[in-house]
């Protein structure tokens, strides 16, 4: 993976006497007893991370927290009081007018929380904005323009005016306008925050599914941890200006750096998030082409399980074996296990999110089994897993 | 106490150093000459025009202005009144007189929006010249407008033009102030949008902050307009001719039926150029 934007110690302190600020803050002082003494507010303090180049970088906190300070000096609409920030090993801080004027234009846009229209532009004027300020004639911005609005589906409001428009299609035409000038970088600041929920849901899914053919690099700020989780490749987590803990969705669930993170998750629905990969354990196996019923029947013994799951060498998942159809077939004193395998076992992907799994969890006895796509088994889901993962626990991948 | 008591008699000879910094200034009648000239040249064409037109076809202008601006929502009210008001103005003799006024008002108007709003939309950019301009501003708002007839009859000579520097210093102060506040409360977003995307300072200005403190600026036109029509009869005392003179003379002469006839021709001139203004303001779609 490529890295698109590194930010090295990143700070920004709001204020007039920013050095003596900036001396505290080194000396390991307080926020607030650095704006008691010196009336700065240290918005964001040494701040290191990095986007990878096509992920969805979701950067969260609460109010107060810094992120929106910090995707501001990510296009410099913030100076950034110390640190650098690079795209693709270049400078954006050491940009001077000009160059930072160019590369707003062409690298990197941005969509805002209040949709940020232009009242006394049409739609189609809106989204050809960042197109009309470089120069591009008439026909062709307006042609650009028209194209993005029809792929963040919105058609037939080209000549209307923002408040004509609901939220989500004001978002919408945002979302169009950060799009016409073909950026690299995609800045999204709470860009769903002022919407319903239900709106708030379709323009999620809608940004994922642009993104999915669009491959932008996509910074994301939120201050919903579910939004972050859902659309989020990874997340950063901020707090009073610095940040806590960054990580995938499920390494935030599964592994939160503090009580802080873990406070912040209590509430999260994890059957969304957590997948069939995630609380699958490794199961013990029988080879079917080399094991026999007595085999099978110590491994059963041993591990206190009334079946077993059996594979073939090149680990291709077969089917399920039970206690009593072995204990049969030695009675019956016959070596194959062909005749007694059970295929009615349920299946699944790695992929798939265990919320869709609950409800065959529950009904069937049976473990699921889970397959890649080339039908070999990767591990079973037990219900004590599933539950482990819910409450937060790790799961133990034993075997 | 002995000291004190001699400073209060001594009075500090402020007079004396305005007299001699008017008296200062009356060096550069060159500069003075130039700008008289060029203000009498705008005085003169729009009365030029205004003479040339027949009443008849000012009154069709009037209305045919008035129905554009209307484009929405016709208030035939207006158009009435108008109609009425003007015919009657006419009627009374006013007619030179009130074209006259309208000459003063709409080249104080000129200037006020040529110097106030660059000024204004500088002020709301320089944190400096905000401090600097504002304190000057009060000063020109709360001095008693008489007190500029003087420097002006001194560098300007009598007539229409100290006139229109006596009205403009009078009433730019409001589109100075509008202008700044319009661009002010441009809402930040949209200014971080403008920016975000790569624009110039000028861009930002032309495409985003303008147009959008277009409404509030217009106000300020309005209302520097009506201060600018509510000097006439100050500007009358130094020689600005028009219905404002016709108010003067009658108060010389202790006559209340003429001097309110002219008034009432300023009241209809007034409400005539403040709801066009206004409908110029309001209609437009933004």
């Amino acid at each position: 993976m490529t890295k698109k934007v590194e930010v090295k110690h990143l700070t920004k302190i709001f204020g007039r006497h920013v050095g003596r600020a900036k001396e505290m803050i080194n000396e390991g002082k307080s926020k607030d007893e650095i704006l008691a003494k010196t009336n700065s507010v240290v918005g964001v303090h040494d701040a290191n991370f990095d986007v990878n180049e096509n992920e969805i970088f979701v950067i969260m906190g609460l109010s107060g927290s810094g992120k929106s300070t910090l995707i501001r000096m990510l296009n410099r609409l913030y100076e950034p009081t110390d640190g650098e920030i690079l795209l693709d090993g270049e400078s954006i801080t050491k940009f001077d007018k000009k160059e930072l004027r160019d590369f707003r234009r062409k690298k990197m846009s941005m969509v805002f929380q209040n949709f940020a229209l232009f009242p006394n532009r049409t739609i189609i004027e809106n989204t050809a904005y960042g197109l009309e300020i470089q120069g591009v004639d008439k026909e062709t911005r307006h042609q650009k323009a028209h194209e993005c609005l029809e792929l963040v589906g919105l058609h037939g409001y080209d000549d209307r005016y923002p408040n004509e428009l609901s939220g989500g299609q004001q978002q919408r035409v945002g979302l169009a306008r950060g799009l016409a000038n073909d950026p690299e970088i995609l800045l999204m600041d709470e860009a769903f925050s002022a919407l319903d929920p239900l709106n708030r849901k379709e323009m999620q899914d809608e940004l994922l599914d642009l993104q999915s053919h669009l491959k932008k690099t996509i910074i994301f700020i939120s201050h919903d941890l579910n939004e972050s989780l859902r659309i989020g490749d990874r997340i950063m987590i901020m707090r009073d200006g610095e940040i806590v803990q960054i990580g995938s969705p499920e390494d935030i669930l599964q592994h939160p750096k503090n009580d802080y993170v873990e406070k912040f998750i209590e509430g999260v629905d994890r059957t969304k998030i957590l997948t069939a990969s995630r609380v699958m354990i490794r199961p013990d196996v029988i080879n079917i082409e080399k094991d026999g019923p007595r085999t099978a029947l110590r491994l059963m013994k041993d591990n206190h399980n009334s079946s077993v799951y059996v594979v073939d060498s090149e680990h291709h998942f077969k089917g399920l074996i039970d206690a009593k159809d072995v204990i049969k077939q030695i009675e019956d004193d016959k070596r194959d296990l062909e005749s007694i395998l059970r295929t009615d076992v349920p299946t699944t992907t790695p992929d798939t999110p265990i919320k869709s799994l609950l409800n065959d969890i529950s009904k069937t006895s049976v473990p699921f089994a889970v397959l890649d796509d080339n039908d070999r088994l990767l591990g079973i889901i037990i219900r004590s897993s599933v539950l482990g993962a819910i409450s937060g626990n790790e799961v133990q991948n034993n075997g | 106490m002995a000291n004190l008591f001699s400073l209060t008699m001594q009075p500090i000879p402020f007079a004396d150093w305005i007299n001699s910094f008017v008296n200062w200034l009356t060096q550069f009648v060159g500069f003075f000459n130039g700008i008289t000239d060029f203000i009498g040249a705008i005085v003169n064409s729009f009365q030029w025009v205004f003479d040339l037109l027949p009443v008849w076809l000012f009154i069709i202008l009037v209305l045919g202005i008035t129905y554009w601006a209307l484009h929405d929502s016709k208030h035939w009210g207006l158009m009435v009144f108008e109609l009425i008001g003007l015919v009657l103005i006419y009627n009374q003799g006013y007619w030179r007189d009130m074209t006259q006024t309208l000459t003063l008002v709409l080249t104080s108007s000129l200037i006020i929006v040529v110097i106030g709003i660059p000024l204004g939309i500088w002020m709301a950019k320089s944190h400096t010249v905000k401090v600097i301009v504002k304190p000057i501003l009060d000063f020109m708002q709360t001095m008693p407008a008489f007190v500029y007839l003087i420097p002006a009859v001194a560098l300007f000579g009598i007539g229409m033009v100290p006139g229109v520097i006596a009205s403009v210093i009078f009433s730019l102060p409001p589109v100075v102030r509008m202008t700044n506040l319009g661009i002010e409360q441009v809402p930040t977003d949209l200014i971080e949008a403008a920016d975000s995307f790569g624009s110039t300072g000028w861009q930002k200005l032309i495409k985003v902050e303008l147009p959008i403190a277009k409404n509030t600026l217009m106000s300020g036109v309005n209302q520097g307009m009506m201060l600018a029509l509510s000097m006439v009869v100050i500007a009358s005392m130094i020689g600005a001719v028009g219905l404002g003179s016709e108010v003067y003379f009658a108060v010389g002469r202790n006559n209340a039926g003429s001097g309110f006839t002219a008034g009432f021709a300023i009241v209809i001139l007034a409400i005539i150029l403040d709801r066009v203004t206004q409908a110029f303001n309001k209609n437009k779609k933004h």
